[in-house]
């Protein structure tokens, strides 16, 4: 025991020597081996480090939250005695002296801003004499729609340096509150693209199931009255409005009436074999990401060719993931225009889905979660996706929420 | 004990797990029984696969042994294990579940919104599975050396080897069926025992054990002391001795032994006479053994605090040992999840009425081994003593390859968690090849320690990782999911407090650096300070940070309390078809078909 117990302080102690050593070490390299530049460099490096700190809060958008967080970066850049972050109609972050005072005064002043639309510079009339915000500059953020709200520095005298100063601090944390709405204007679009998938899998693939179903009518009105609940199945699936996230077993089952439908439509020339291991059944995962990569395995397999096509769709578990893979023997693929699909440069009507199941696998698990395609002609393809069984901000909608 | 039938059945039930996990019960099917993929597992297989993985070395071994060695007082162990469950139940299961967490970090971070929460509960689901699989390997150590005579790493490092192996290469891929086939192995290797021991024990003439007694040597037994130690004799006895008693060497001729403690060295052999009361090792600071003798001697105190210590430490650990909680994820929604461990209790439960008999019978018929300090032995001897011959071997057999499945399955479990979590919040992220570095990482630290560590028994050293698991995630479990006034500083504050203390007075315990007397009861049996510790902390350190409260709280309480059937189609239920009952037969087929295999296992 005591054997155990000092070898655990050895080990404790060793990991802080190697720490030390290591900062050491590169604390040296630092001094010795770099130059790091004039105090004018110095300065430029400092402000630079400081406004990029300054910066992450504000991609963000213009909230109670985020404003405290960049004031406290910005109020040092400035160097003024006090600094405050308002939307059109309240105070959002107030930092340093003075916010009980001076609140009432600065949404004057920036009611009269939104009239104007220019920022000014003008002594703030504190009749408290040890406040040291005597005067007080003025200027506007402005985002995509006109003026969003207002930055004022206060200092403790009239000061150019502090007007051009101010005026210089807005306009760049207007250009990032502007990015933070094209960071909006993405995530829109990315659901305008998931809402056109919907629409998109439909035309083509509901003639054909109908034309399908319809050669049945007559023949095997059981089998036909059969594909049509799995149509109307498979459509109520595809068309739901809400949520941007499934699970896996919903997804599954969609596409097995998805399959159901084409093996209707290309009778014995279609196989399918399925390993699906149970444990992995409850994951969520976007919705409607591996449908259209079997829509793509099946186009592949058989829309080109007239021998039979084997398709295998696999799900297993993998620790903290699950590993879902999708294979065809059929035409495949050029690997070079499968990298171009995937990259968005070329836009092949077959291609949309993949890239658009890539990207959104990417933004929503990051980016080494995309498609992992293995191709060439004449090989088949095989895409293999890897979800993670939790990963924050993924979870099935909220209760509640209304339904198709 | 036939050495032959041992080794073989062990190394069944080694080749039995591999196999099951590596090829596992393949679903592979083609389109006209697709259905299968909505067909979760069911809510027996999981609770199946829960109980395979939770009832390790300490539920088939450990307890038989602490009976036999401290009497019925132990039984508070088997009834805390089981009733951890009702309370993970009542409180915990479904919420959890629909959380959609995976491990405890993810919960931390699904409800805080915050990585470092998260970063700090991934620290003490390291922790508690590494102490978890301290006893389990050196548990695995004592079974080998008792069947083969092998030197005690020897069985620590099969156990490493195969599960790190199996694990590292994605063998455990089937890891449900695994789990719920080793529990019904590990049931069915103490059942069919069992009855051939009463019925030996009935032959016997039924012999009364006499539980509030020091047990007895009922027959003149000879006992070799493989090691020094120091004997609490109660009343003068009259023994044989070969060897050194007390620095007086002896050769074969009578001893009497006076009241009080004696020291008998490595290599003596002592003769009992019949009727002689078994004396008892005595507890000492440095030795690790002592620190469950507090429930035995019982004069001041001590026993009632230990033993509601044992009491809060299982009722509440059990909700937070990792490889418990990573199962419930298998569930396909919260009312699952609580069917699911509804059907748990009930399997856990029927396991442990076993262990206490073989407790029982141990006292009567195998008593020097509380002399030997070899208590968890207790289960593996007891066919030859009471039966022998041909029948022992095969009934002993069975049992090893019981305690080895339970060594495999629930080191495969922990392993399979504190893998994943180094991988994910850890180490750097690599990919694949990282999982199995992390895999060999998981396994290196306890079967290094479990080296150098000495053995104590393993049903305590499990109950240190329940303390430990109370008083970190319980609180986190119990007020993530009831309060909605939880802040992230909060929560890491009553982890660090409650854990962090109860971590802290358990590797005290384990390095034998705790002081005697009651101290050491304190730090032996942390969970009654501790736990509330980390609730207060908890409570008090968010009330005092109220504007932290993440944003998305009601959104994620709402989701964590309400059916995920409210939720839309498809989430629970498949959408009612009107014209189902009348539908052809393909799908029927199926189904019926999809029964068939399932019975497989």
């Amino acid at each position: 025991m005591t054997l155990l117990a000092g070898l655990a302080a050895a080990a404790a102690l060793l990991l802080a020597a190697g720490f030390v050593l290591g900062r050491a070490a590169a604390r040296r390299a630092g001094r010795d081996g770099l130059d790091l530049g004039t105090p004018v460099e110095h300065a430029t490096f400092h402000t630079l480090h400081t406004a990029s700190l300054a910066a992450p809060p504000l991609r963000a958008g213009l909230t109670e939250d985020t404003a405290r967080k960049a004031a406290r970066r910005l109020r040092p850049l400035l160097g003024t005695e006090a600094l405050c972050l308002t939307d059109r109609e309240a105070v959002l972050a107030w930092d340093g002296p003075g916010a009980d005072h001076h609140r009432e005064q600065v949404l004057q002043r920036v009611a009269e801003l939104l009239r104007t639309g220019r920022g000014e510079s003008l002594r703030s009339d504190c009749d408290q004499p040890d406040c040291p915000l005597r005067w007080a500059v003025i200027t506007p953020l402005t985002g995509e729609d006109g003026v969003v709200g207002a930055l004022v520095a206060y200092g403790s005298r009239e000061s150019a340096v502090l007007v051009r100063a101010a005026t210089e601090v807005a306009r760049w944390v207007s250009v990032q509150l502007e990015l933070a709405e094209l960071d909006r204007s993405r995530t829109r679009l990315f659901e305008a693209e998931i809402r056109a998938l919907r629409a998109q899998i439909s035309p083509h693939f509901i003639f054909n199931s109908l034309a399908a179903i319809a050669s049945f009518v007559r023949t095997d009105p059981e089998r036909a009255r059969d594909l049509l609940l799995e149509f109307a199945d498979f459509t109520r699936y595809s068309f739901r409005r809400h949520g941007e996230f499934t699970q896996l077993a919903d997804e599954l089952r969609s596409i097995e009436q998805y399959l159901a439908l084409a093996g209707a439509r290309f009778g014995d020339r279609l196989r399918v074999t399925l390993q699906v291991a149970p444990e992995v059944l409850p994951v969520t995962l976007p919705f409607l990401c591996l449908q259209p990569l079997v829509e793509n395995a099946v186009k592949h397999g058989l829309e080109d060719s007239r021998a039979v096509c084997r398709i295998t769709i696999a799900a297993r578990d993998a620790g903290a993931e699950a590993v879902v893979t999708i294979e065809d023997d059929g035409v495949g693929m050029d690997p070079a225009a499968l990298r171009a699909i995937l990259s968005g440069e070329s836009a092949q009507a077959s291609g949309v889905g993949l890239s658009n199941v890539d990207e959104r696998l990417r933004q929503v698990y990051g980016d080494d979660h995309g498609l992992v395609a293995e191709t060439g002609p004449g090989a088949g393809m095989k895409v293999t996706v890897r979800i993670p069984k939790y990963h924050a901000g993924v979870h099935r909608d909220p209760p509640l929420s209304g339904q198709v | 004990m036939n050495q032959t039938y041992a080794v073989a059945a062990v190394t069944a039930v080694t080749a039995a797990t591999v196999l099951v996990g590596a090829l596992g019960l393949r679903i592979s099917r083609t389109t006209s029984d697709f259905y299968v993929a909505s067909r979760s597992v069911r809510p027996g297989l999981n609770a199946a696969a829960i109980s395979g993985e939770y009832l390790s070395a300490a539920s088939f071994l450990g307890i038989a042994g602490l009976v036999l060695l401290q009497g019925p007082d132990m039984l508070w162990y088997p009834v805390g294990y089981t009733a951890g469950y009702l309370v993970l139940l009542v409180l915990v299961a479904a919420p959890l579940r629909r959380s959609g967490a995976y491990t405890l970090p993810d919960f931390a971070e699904a409800r805080l919104e915050s990585a470092r929460v998260r970063r700090l509960a991934s620290l003490f689901v390291v922790g508690i599975g590494w102490l978890y699989l301290l006893p389990q390997l050196q548990s695995a150590g004592l079974v080998l050396e008792i069947l083969t005579g092998a030197p005690d790493w020897v069985g620590g490092c099969v156990v490493a080897v195969v599960v790190t192996g199996a694990v590292a290469a994605g063998g455990m891929r089937s890891i449900t069926f695994v789990q719920a086939f080793q529990y019904w192995l590990k049931l069915t290797a103490l059942l069919v025992p069992v009855f051939f021991l009463a019925a030996a024990w009935v032959g016997d003439g039924a012999p009364r054990v006499r539980l509030d007694a020091p047990a007895v040597f009922r027959e003149h037994t000879s006992v070799r002391v493989a090691e020094t130690v120091r004997v609490e004799v109660a009343a003068p006895l009259t023994v044989t001795a070969t060897g050194r008693i007390d620095g007086a060497a002896h050769r074969g001729e009578r001893v009497g032994l006076a009241p009080g403690p004696h020291t008998v060295e490595a290599g003596t052999l002592l003769g009992f006479p019949a009727g002689a009361p078994v004396p008892e090792r005595a507890a000492s600071g440095g030795d690790p053994l002592g620190w469950s003798q507090p429930l035995a001697d019982g004069r001041d105190g001590r026993q009632l605090y230990a033993t509601y210590g044992l009491i809060l430490a299982t009722f509440l650990g059990t909700m937070g040992l990792p490889h418990v909680a990573v199962r419930f994820y298998t569930s396909p929604n919260g009312r699952a999840a609580r069917r699911t461990t509804l059907v748990v209790l009930g399997l856990v439960g029927v396991f442990y009425l076993l262990p206490p008999v073989y407790g029982a019978l141990g006292r009567i018929y195998a008593p020097e081994l509380a002399l030997t300090g070899a208590v968890d032995a207790a289960v593996l001897v007891l066919p030859d003593r009471l039966l022998g011959g041909l029948a022992g071997d095969l009934l002993g057999a069975l049992l090893a390859g019981g305690a080895f499945a339970a060594f495999l399955s629930t080191a495969s479990g922990l392993t399979m968690s504190v893998a994943g979590v180094l991988t994910q919040d850890v180490l750097p992220a690599r990919g694949v090849r990282h999982f199995r570095l992390a895999t060999a990482l998981a396994m290196a630290v306890p079967f290094a320690v479990s080296l150098v560590a000495r053995n104590v028994p393993v049903a305590d050293a499990v109950g240190l990782a329940f303390a430990v698991s109370a008083s970190s995630f319980c609180p986190l479990l119990v007020l993530g999911i009831w309060w909605r006034r939880l802040t992230p500083p909060g929560a890491a504050a009553g982890l660090i407090a409650g854990g962090g203390a109860a971590l802290t007075a358990v590797m005290a315990t384990r390095a034998g650096a705790a002081p005697e007397g009651w101290a050491h009861t304190l730090m032996a049996w942390p969970a009654v300070w501790s736990v509330p510790l980390g609730f207060l902390t908890m409570a008090a350190v968010s009330l005092a940070t109220p504007r932290r409260i993440p944003p998305g709280t009601p959104a994620v309480l709402a989701r964590l309390h309400l059916p995920e059937d409210l939720a839309g189609p498809g989430a629970a239920v498949p959408p009612p078809r009107p014209t189902a009952a009348g539908r052809p037969t393909p799908r029927a087929a199926a189904t019926g078909r999809t029964a068939a295999r399932e019975a497989g296992p």
